[in-house]
């Protein structure tokens, strides 16, 4: 994947943010502040609005990509998204195509960023939980062999059920850890805005 | 003299801390990162990097910080502004250490006597039996 793809890529996941600003922040109001859907939305539109300008360098655009949602979000989102699009676009300076080696080392450098700003780990409701599973089943299909787009399908599912876990335990991050165990039973707002970026990447492959 | 920033989700809270800290330490430079800039809740790290360099006259910046975000978002501005020196977030409550800290900032305190009666603050009595 060169630049000038990766935009078309980055435009889906800020449109598919859109289509599920009120979803996320539906899920935020029941355990958190209730802006996450229109915190993303509102980073990501800034982020459609600059995509003409960006370079067609998949590095740049991620970076850039990057400073634009800690600038616009105002969230936790901001920082901890901001922050994973900077490191992985750091991650994979001056390669001009991008492929599964680069995605790997993408979202590894994201996920390192995302857990040492939020001082956070797995198992703690956010979106480590469902990054992570994602990650590891990308990286363990990619080393089996299998083509990308199929090891996309299996991160996905990964995240997928990353999500269901978040619904299972309690928060001890962010503003849903005030509710202490009535955060059971309902899943991670961040957790599932990260689904919905890996669910684009994974049809955009398709 | 040492500067100080307050940041908070609410604009609001932001600026009525300041007024606040101004009755006693009407001389120091404590500037407000309050909401989003386009006046939501929510904290901005442009907002905080803008007071920043405001409060910053050479002598060090103590940030103030609310909830969540806003120590994430505290966070990237410093390191946005490696040449704010010295700088930390300190580990106080909003209101009481702001007004503690003003107080040590505007009798000529240094850096650390600054963050110190911030993080002291945290330890106040308010009722006693």
């Amino acid at each position: 994947m060169d630049g000038q793809v990766f935009k078309k890529l980055l435009e889906e996941i800020a449109e598919k943010i859109k289509e599920n600003r009120q979803f996320l922040t539906d899920l935020d109001q029941v355990i958190g502040d209730g802006d996450h859907g229109i915190n993303m939305d509102r980073g990501f539109s800034k982020v459609l609005e600059k995509i003409p300008s960006m370079p067609d360098d998949v590095s740049m655009c991620m970076k850039q990509t990057g400073m634009t949602l800690v600038s616009t979000v105002g969230g936790a989102a901001g920082p901890l998204y901001g922050t994973a699009f900077m490191k992985a676009g750091d991650a994979i300076k001056g390669k001009e195509e991008v492929g599964v080696g680069e995605a790997i080392l993408m979202m590894d450098a994201a996920i390192q960023g995302v857990m040492k700003l939020g001082k956070a780990t797995t198992g703690e409701k956010t979106m480590l939980d469902s990054l992570v599973p994602a990650y590891e089943a990308l990286k363990e299909c990619l080393e089996a062999g299998k083509e990308a787009k199929v090891c996309f399908v299996e991160a996905v599912e990964a995240a997928e059920a990353g999500v269901e876990y978040t619904k299972t335990i309690i928060a001890t991050k962010g503003r849903a850890s005030y509710l202490g165990e009535r955060s059971i039973g309902h899943q991670d707002p961040g957790a599932t805005s990260s689904l919905v970026i890996l669910t684009v990447i994974r049809d955009f492959l398709a | 003299m040492v500067g100080m920033v307050v940041i908070s989700h609410s604009a609001k809270i932001a600026s009525g801390v300041i007024d606040l800290v101004k009755q006693m330490a009407p001389n120091i430079p404590i500037f407000p990162a309050g909401g989003t800039s386009d006046g939501r809740i929510g904290t901005e790290m442009d907002l905080i990097m803008g007071a920043m360099e405001q409060a910053d006259q050479g002598d060090g910046v103590v940030l103030l910080v609310d909830l969540g975000s806003a120590v994430m978002s505290a966070q990237l501005a410093m390191e946005m502004l490696p040449d704010i020196q010295p700088v930390a977030i300190a580990n106080g409550p909003l209101v009481e250490g702001a007004v503690v800290g003003g107080v040590e900032a505007e009798i000529g305190g240094s850096f650390d006597k600054v963050l110190g009666a911030v993080e002291e603050a945290s330890q106040m009595v308010k009722v006693r039996d």
